[in-house]
């Protein structure tokens, strides 16, 4: 079951990538959305399994790179949490596919796109289910080439290849990261396996690990230098330019891998290797600190954008940022439970925008949309459905989720948690806001767009709206459905740790058995329960304020946006300008690196040649040229040189015996 | 039972059809198809025997196999001595592997003297497996510097514009190496009396002429390899050399650099090994970074894929000197690896300059939309150039920096940062190639790779793959010998006492 749940988009992506000509445009959409929906009835099946027998197992399919002491396998760990992800993975997977069959029906290279998604998929496959470090940095990779690919699909666009490149660039850069922390857990452990490092975790708490020549706790410079990683991959604070670039790529990837899945691999790792980061208790704050900055400046640039799909990449990376900040107070399972509802409705939303993108024309640009609601009443709806359970508001997925990570970070009572809870709640404002700021300026208001596009305008085909549906269900649904098996109920068990008393959801029955673990005294999700009322009110409370806000200025007060931005035109101008990320990295890395390698290429090598072969080959020619001028052909030269030269060798023996001799 | 000496025949096999070729007479574009259809066949033979040899190699074993040995001066000892282990054995492979490469990437691009291209050829096979072989220090000095006259002709011949200057300056760097080779060499004979490589194995010098004899190796093996900063003569050598003649260089000569360390600098002066330590790393890195950077800003595709040459082999000289498992075994295969995609990657530049006659970036663009098929594979090496996990270029790369991590973690990192910067030059050579819009019509009028190239890089793309995904089909065949080497190395410094003075630069524990 498990290889059919991971294999089968390989196959698909095989056969649509090898044979794309032969089994023509219809048939690759076919075997490729064949593989995926077979993956996903798999992984459904899969995770009954797990969740009902509680039996999670591993198993290796063949030896990779075996080295000495260094060991890595291809192997599949079945457990609560790699199913989790492999149902997100694979159902949101299937309904890109199908969506993209209507979405990509104008396109030329069919084939290749839907190969490339189905690649996509299975990396990602291979990254959840992973069974060591290396096997889930094959994944990581993998994932990192497939968006490199689908980001730059119109290759034929400068600014899709830029961004493409960037992508990949910038990703690298967290696997600068990662790849020291494969090395360091190596160093540490001396394996590489999952098992291995999760059981030795807790004796290593205490242990020294001296890097770059500063000595501290191994865990936590391991763990800091996983979430290097996890950074880049999940475009947190610092390493996160590459996200809105990645727009450049077609809607359907967009919501795939920018939005539901390949973006929350770093949450993933982090949760994966929660073992591991308990005993880190340093990493966890730094991470909930980045998170909740990411939260927070995202929002800030998400209501100042007018690209639609940008407005909701920037959405994306401020969830993203929520997810963190509840790893960083040890919520792992409320930041999967966010992870898992975040899939559906941004899902939604993103392929409802392509929906929108593609009755419009390809416009992209709010400011040329508005009014077109009755257009395309379907999609209409669905971004409502996907902008509710985005805000936060009661009932929908993301009331549960957001709900929960807010109050863990509270019930943290750290310095920290505090700071994460207070910035997760002015995010809370910013999203209700930008997400009704998306929509009013979207379907409502003047028609801005002109007559020509007007005349176009047309609902998308059933088989872009169906995917849209079952995610719609899944973004209605999927908080009240999953919330007591993620997060757990409140409960009054007492259990003796270390001679303390704790109350913990966790110790009771609950979906994440072994996979996830939380040190008692850091149970967050448990406290999370035990909250006061205003604490889970108050997200409802600015979530309503921000609809509100963004009704009265995109709908009610016309004019109204335009003036605040030019009252507070400095802070305006910082958003919109993305807080000048782009500006100064490419200031000091691209320009730089650049600027370096010409002065190298040019003085560098130039000199190594100047004083090297080159200098040599002139010095001996200028030798030459001087011992052919000595060649006179005269007597007497040469009698005169030889003179000289007995001269010198006596008075040498001389001076040297006088130098023994004379005393 | 005995063996027939198939050392000697694949070592033997190459020259003797080159003397077949020269033999054939005429100019005419008959005797030039018989010609190449002779250096073909005579390549495909040997490299059956290599593929048979392989195949008898017994990987349980870590010492010399298929050895053989005749007199050859017997008043000082020097002999025909022959025999390989687990590290020479996959460079004989490759080296035969890539001789039908080179010669198939030849078939039309060389037009001009084939009769001797063709031999030349053959017999620079023939020199480099020799010096793989052999197992006498006069024998692989021979070999080693024989190997240097073939390849100054090619590059001098059959060169682009500059190649008198390059083809003097590859000579003169590589020769003036070699000549600090043979004073150590003598010396060594001088002072053990013998000119066995195994017999110097077993029996380690003193520990202030390691020093000395470490040292003219290094100068020897560096310039190889390359090494920087001697690493200069290498991007002419590529730049004005024919397609093939960069494909063999890139493939095989360069190795002989990381051969050389592996079977003299690291296990017959372990001390001195460890000693020179720290500056091999600062050297590697220093490569790493900065031919890198060098290589980001070049304009010319041969020259970019040339930096990255030696950007790659700073990885293997911190594999090597990390005298690890891991970082050893790294280190081999990724030489190995590097062997095919940075050899794929000339021939992918080849099929470029076969149509265009220009190796500018600039004149590119767009290619995909004519060349899909071209585009894809070159992709594949693209890839694997970057150590992307799943092509061979990973597993070398990423053992061979943990290797030197777990030595020296400032080593092991600022090796790494090759990680990212790989990434950023691979990916502007293959964007501003590949894809963007088209700005040259007669680059979009090129023709996609035909069925003789696609002959080529397709099996080259499916070992870079298939390595990648299942290494140890390289790794339990070197794991023996690498091991014994290790221990070699080892024992080296424990016999000294030197272990306790010699500081472990990290202590995880």
């Amino acid at each position: 079951m498990e290889l059919l749940a991971v294999f089968s988009p390989l196959a698909g992506f095989l056969i649509a990538f090898l044979f794309g000509r032969q089994v023509g445009d219809k048939g690759a959409q076919f075997v490729t959305c064949a593989g995926v929906i077979v993956a996903a009835i798999a992984s459904v099946v899969l995770f009954s399994q797990v969740n009902l027998a509680d039996a999670p197992y591993s198993r290796v399919l063949s030896e990779w790179i075996v080295a000495g002491d260094f060991v890595a396998n291809w192997g599949l760990r079945i457990d609560q949490l790699s199913v989790v992800m492999m149902c997100v993975v694979n159902v949101v997977s299937a309904c890109v596919h199908i969506y993209s069959i209507g979405y990509m029906s104008h396109d030329e290279h069919k084939a290749r796109f839907f190969a490339y998604l189905s690649l996509f998929t299975f990396a990602m496959l291979m990254l959840v289910s992973a069974d060591n470090l290396i096997q889930l940095f094959f994944g990581w990779e993998g994932v990192g080439l497939t968006s490199y690919l689908l980001i730059g699909f119109w290759n034929h666009r400068h600014s899709a290849n830029a961004a493409a490149n960037k992508a990949f660039v910038v990703n690298r850069v967290g696997d600068f990261g990662f790849v020291l922390g494969i090395f360091s857990i190596f160093l540490l452990f001396d394996s590489v396996q999952f098992e291995t490092i999760f059981e030795l975790a807790p004796q290593m708490a205490g242990v020294q690990l001296e890097f770059l020549g500063i000595t501290g706790p191994a865990l936590t410079i391991i763990g800091l230098l996983l979430f290097v990683g996890a950074v880049a991959k999940s475009a947190q604070l610092g390493l996160h330019t590459w996200l809105p670039d990645a727009m450049e790529g077609p809607t359907p990837v967009s919501a795939l891998i920018h939005a539901a899945t390949m973006v929350t691999a770093g949450v993933f790792l982090v949760a994966r290797f929660s073992p591991l980061y308990e005993y880190a208790p340093e990493a966890l704050m730094v991470i909930c600190v980045a998170g909740g900055l990411t939260a927070f400046v995202a929002a800030t640039i998400g209501m100042t954008q007018f690209d639609i799909k940008r407005v909701i990449a920037y959405s994306t990376m401020s969830q993203l940022g929520y997810m963190f900040f509840a790893l960083g107070v040890s919520a792992y399972g409320a930041a999967m439970f966010h992870l898992v509802t975040h899939a559906f409705f941004k899902a939604l939303l993103f392929l409802g925008a392509g929906s929108v993108i593609h009755a419009m024309s390809d416009e992209q640009d709010m400011r040329r949309m508005g009014g077109i609601w009755k257009h395309v009443p379907a999609t209409y709806v669905m971004m409502w459905v996907g902008a509710l359970a985005l805000a936060g508001m009661p009932f929908f997925a993301g009331f549960y989720s957001k709900d929960i990570v807010l109050e863990a970070a509270w019930a943290d009572h750290t310095w920290f948690g505090m700071f994460a809870f207070w910035m997760g709640i002015a995010a809370a404002f910013m999203t209700a806001f930008y997400s009704w700021r998306l929509i009013l300026m979207t379907f409502h208001g003047r028609q801005r767009a002109d007559e020509k596009v007007m005349a176009h305008i047309h609902e998308s085909p059933n088989v872009m709206l169906m995917p849209l549906v079952v995610l719609a269900v899944g973004s209605i649904m999927a908080g009240s459905a999953f919330y007591g098996g993620f997060v757990g109920s409140p409960s009054d068990e007492v259990v003796m740790r270390d001679g303390q008393a704790y109350v913990s959801a966790w110790n009771k029955e609950h979906f994440w058995g072994e996979s996830l673990h939380v040190l008692p005294q850091n149970d967050t999700v448990e406290a999370a329960h035990h909250v006061p009322l205003w604490v889970k009110a108050l997200p409802v409370v600015v979530g309503l304020f921000g609809i509100f806000c963004a009704y009265v200025f995109y709908l009610w007060r016309e004019g109204l946006p335009e003036r605040l931005a030019g009252a507070l035109r400095p802070v305006h101008q910082l958003f919109y300008r993305k807080w000048y990320f782009d500006e100064l990295y490419d200031l000091l890395f691209v320009r730089g690196s650049w600027s370096l390698g010409l002065v190298f290429s040019k003085k560098g090598d130039g000199g190594i040649d100047r004083f090297g072969p080159d200098g040599f080959a002139l010095v001996t020619w200028k030798i030459g040229a001087l011992l052919r001028r000595m060649q006179t052909g005269y007597v007497f030269h040469y009698a005169l040189v030889m003179m000289i030269g007995l001269i010198g060798i006596v008075s040498w023996l001389v001076i040297r015996s006088g130098g023994v001799v004379a005393p | 039972m005995i063996e027939f000496p198939v050392l000697s025949l694949m070592t033997f096999l190459p020259l003797l059809g080159a003397l077949f070729i020269m033999t054939v007479r005429g100019d005419g574009e008959e005797a030039a198809r018989n010609v190449r259809h002779v250096a073909l066949y005579t390549s495909l033979f040997t490299l059956a025997l290599a593929v048979y040899t392989v195949g008898r190699f017994d990987e349980t074993e870590a010492g010399f196999q298929f050895v053989e040995y005749y007199e050859w001066i017997p008043s000082i000892g020097v002999a025909w001595h022959m025999g390989i282990d687990g590290i020479s054995l996959l460079f004989v492979l490759l080296a035969a592997l890539l001789t039908p490469v080179c010669i198939v990437a030849s078939w039309e691009s060389i037009r001009v003297r084939v009769h001797e291209f063709m031999a030349a050829f053959l017999i620079l096979e023939t020199l480099v497996i020799g010096t793989f072989c052999a197992l006498d220090s006069v024998l692989f000095y021979v070999f080693f510097e024989g190997s240097l006259i073939p390849m100054f002709l090619i590059i001098g011949i059959w060169g682009g514009p500059r190649r008198i200057y390059a083809s003097y300056k590859f000579f003169l760097y590589t020769f003036l190496g070699s000549v600090f080779m043979l004073i150590a060499l003598i010396v060594l004979f001088l002072e053990k009396g013998t000119t066995s490589i195994p017999e110097l194995l077993d029996d380690p010098v003193g520990r202030d002429l390691q020093m000395w004899l470490w040292l003219a190796f290094l100068a020897s093996f560096a310039v190889k390899l390359p090494m920087s900063p001697v690493h200069t003569w290498l991007p002419d050598a590529h730049v004005e050399a024919p397609t093939a003649g960069s494909v063999f260089l890139a493939g095989i000569l360069l190795k002989i650099g990381g051969y050389g360390f592996l079977r003299f600098s690291l296990p017959m002066f372990p001390e001195a090994s460890q000693h020179f330590m720290p500056l091999v790393f600062t050297l590697s890195v220093f490569a790493i970074i900065y031919t890198s950077l060098v290589a980001l800003v070049q304009k010319d595709m041969k020259k970019l894929i040339a930096y990255s040459s030696v950007a790659h082999m700073g990885f293997v000289t911190l594999g090597i000197f990390s005298a690890s498992v891991e970082g050893v075994q790294g280190a081999i295969f990724q030489m190995l690896s590097h062997g095919l995609i940075s050899g794929a990657l000339f021939l992918c530049v080849g099929v470029l300059y076969d149509r265009l006659h220009t190796r500018e970036l600039g004149a590119y663009g767009g290619i995909v939309n004519n060349m899909p098929r071209y585009a894809t594979l070159f992709m594949i090496f693209m890839l694997g150039s970057v150590a992307l996990p799943g092509t061979s270029g990973f597993v070398g790369e990423f053992l061979t920096l943990l290797g030197a991590f777990e030595v020296s973690t400032l080593f092991g990192t600022l090796g790494a940062t090759g990680v990212i910067l790989g990434a950023a030059y691979m990916l502007v050579l293959y964007r501003r190639v590949v894809f963007g819009p088209v700005t040259n019509p007669e680059a979009a009028k090129m023709r996609d790779v035909n069925d003789r190239e696609l002959v080529v890089l397709v099996p080259m793309a499916l070992l870079v793959l298939v390595l990648g995904i299942f290494p140890g089909l390289v790794m339990h065949r070197i794991a023996p010998s690498v091991e014994l080497l290790v221990s070699r190395y080892e024992a080296g410094i424990h016999q000294s006492g030197q272990d306790a003075v010699a500081p472990e630069v990290s202590n995880a524990r």
